[in-house]
């Protein structure tokens, strides 16, 4: 047997480690970049009022973004409030009773092809839904585009979670004489419960960067929020507007408004983890 | 079967057809608590189990032995109808508890868990307390007071040999106890509700010597109460605690009898070679 020197693979395992480390490198790089950039020029732009007050006119100092940031929260709040019971029980569906009928197959199906759809088009959809019967744009589209955003997120990762309880725990449960809706209630849902909450906030981090879905539905509103029959304030559209105009101040103010949504979900992602981190432990 | 379930009367059963395991009984005078008659199971297309006769003495322990595969547990299985969570599993025949044919679709699945508690191979504690682990199944069967849960809770986990170990940490997740401790509390949820019959599918298995030794101490107790049946792999213990033993081979009973005179003076040569270790 001819002796074959290591020499070659180890140039070429360098290579590869070499070509491997920069690109996580260079990808690293760009997050780095992008969080320092939306970090430095979105706090400088941050004080008490931007927290506390209306937007002023171009040209006038001063003013804030509450509106924006009390609307947002009132569309995304709506939307988990609208789409959460829903998710879990088709999750549930999808988990527990569904193992192979074809309305369960259907279901997961779509699920799967709704949250790849770009949310433009979910937008389009609640504008059609919404907007259009009603004849002007308001929260409430806001909201149902959101929903049907979150919905899909929820019901696959409910599903995901609740699969991976053991069925030994599910016979345990019912060995007992439980009937199948509280071995899932009682039994499954509290051993998936940190997975379960996980799916919800990774649906709430989806969609509170979304802009396109509001630009057809809640537009957005200079004013206090109202009410969700109304346009509706909200930070990404005020960001869009505000990034896209001429004046120095109001360009600064959309850096302070993605400050806030950037850390937002980035605290919710981290929660996350930790939340399936002590899960693991 | 179809017709024998509508005309009872029609079913044959002359003394001299009853199987093996019932004349045993019979002439030990005891009470038949669980009996299977013709008993087939399928796992899809595959069959699992043929024509299974087996008949479960009242207050004894009764092991059922033999090698992986051979439907020991599949036949456990049945008893408490838990293999229909699944599909594509069906069993066929009877399984009468206290005379009554349990896998009539009629006969209430709660009521017959309540009546059949089972403890399986790997501890299973529910994501909750310990005390609540406990009380699930109390609170689920029946109507009772605080204090008075609290009150069976304690006493289920003294006949479980628990109490002492963990009356001070009732509130802890009852996965923080050990192994041989969870199995104990699974028994404590399942003896709670006052089962008749207590099915036991490997319970010590996954259990250290001395979990093993407390629960089979535990079982011997029990026994005066409950009617149990447990499935082994471990035939030291099938002796150690049995009093009657079903051998299966390949989905068959081939031999049933006490367990002294099995595991001293068996009548199939199948049932030797694998007490004696020569296959399985």
């Amino acid at each position: 047997m001819k002796y074959r020197p290591p020499t070659g693979r180890k140039v070429i395992n360098g290579v590869v480690s070499l070509g491997a480390s920069i690109s996580a490198v260079t990808g690293l790089v760009f997050l780095v970049w992008i969080t320092w950039e939306v970090l430095y020029r979105g706090l400088t732009a941050l004080n008490w009022d931007f927290f506390t007050h209306l937007p002023t006119p171009p040209g006038v100092p001063g003013g804030g973004m509450a509106n924006a940031l009390v609307g947002t929260l009132v569309l995304t709040g709506a939307a988990t409030v609208a789409s959460v019971p829903l998710g879990l029980l088709a999750g549930i569906y999808l988990a527990e009773f569904a193992e192979d009928s074809r309305l369960g197959d259907l279901s997961r199906f779509s699920a799967n092809v709704l949250m790849g759809l770009p949310s433009i088009i979910v937008g389009v959809f609640a504008y059609s839904l919404v907007v259009l019967p009603l004849g002007n744009f308001c929260g409430y589209a806001g909201v149902v585009a959101l929903a049907v955003i979150m919905l899909p997120v929820i019901t696959r990762t409910t599903e995901d979670m609740l699969r991976l309880v053991p069925n030994t725990l599910r016979e345990a449960a019912l060995a007992l004489g439980a009937p199948r809706w509280r071995v899932t209630l009682a039994v499954v849902f509290r051993a998936a419960k940190s997975g379960l909450l996980t799916g919800v906030l990774l649906a709430v981090a989806r969609v509170s960067g979304e802009t396109a879905p509001l630009l057809f539905t809640a537009l957005n509103s200079p004013y206090w929020f109202h009410s969700l029959a109304d346009p509706t304030p909200n930070l990404t559209v005020t960001i869009f507007h505000y990034a896209m105009s001429p004046y120095p101040d109001w360009q600064s103010k959309a850096w302070g408004a993605s400050f806030l949504i950037t850390f937002g979900v980035l605290w919710i992602t981290i929660a996350t983890r930790v939340m399936l981190r002590e899960r693991k432990g | 079967m179809e017709m024998a379930q509508k005309f009872p009367e029609i079913r044959p059963a002359p003394e001299e057809d009853l199987p093996v395991s019932a004349r045993l009984l019979a002439s030990f005078g005891l009470k038949s608590k669980v009996a299977t008659r013709h008993l087939n199971f399928y796992y899809g297309d595959t069959q699992a189990l043929f024509d299974n006769n087996l008949d479960i003495a009242e207050h004894r322990v009764t092991a059922i032995i033999g090698p992986s595969g051979c439907g020991k547990s599949t036949h456990l299985r049945v008893y408490n109808r838990i293999y229909e969570l699944y599909r594509d599993q069906r069993a066929e025949g009877e399984v009468l508890l206290d005379g009554v044919n349990i896998l009539d679709p009629g006969f209430d699945l709660m009521e017959l868990r309540r009546r059949v508690g089972m403890i399986f191979q790997k501890p299973t504690p529910f994501p909750m307390s310990v005390f609540e682990n406990v009380a699930y199944g109390l609170r689920m069967h029946y109507r009772l007071s605080k204090s008075e849960i609290a009150d069976r809770v304690e006493e289920a986990l003294k006949k479980a040999a628990l109490w002492e170990e963990v009356k001070d940490f009732l509130k802890k997740p009852g996965t923080s106890l050990s192994g041989g401790q969870q199995q104990r509390l699974c028994i404590a949820r399942s003896i709670v509700v006052e089962p008749e019959v207590l099915l036991m599918d490997e319970p010590c298995s996954a259990i250290d010597p001395i979990g093993t030794a407390k629960i089979e101490a535990l079982i011997n107790e029990l026994k005066a109460n409950y009617t149990i049946v447990i499935v082994t792999h471990n035939m030291q213990q099938a002796a150690r605690v049995s009093d009657f033993t079903a051998f299966f081979f390949q989905g068959r009973i081939i031999e049933f009898d006490t367990t002294q005179k099995i595991f001293t003076n068996p009548a199939h040569k199948q049932t030797e070679a694998y007490i004696t270790g020569r296959f399985g």
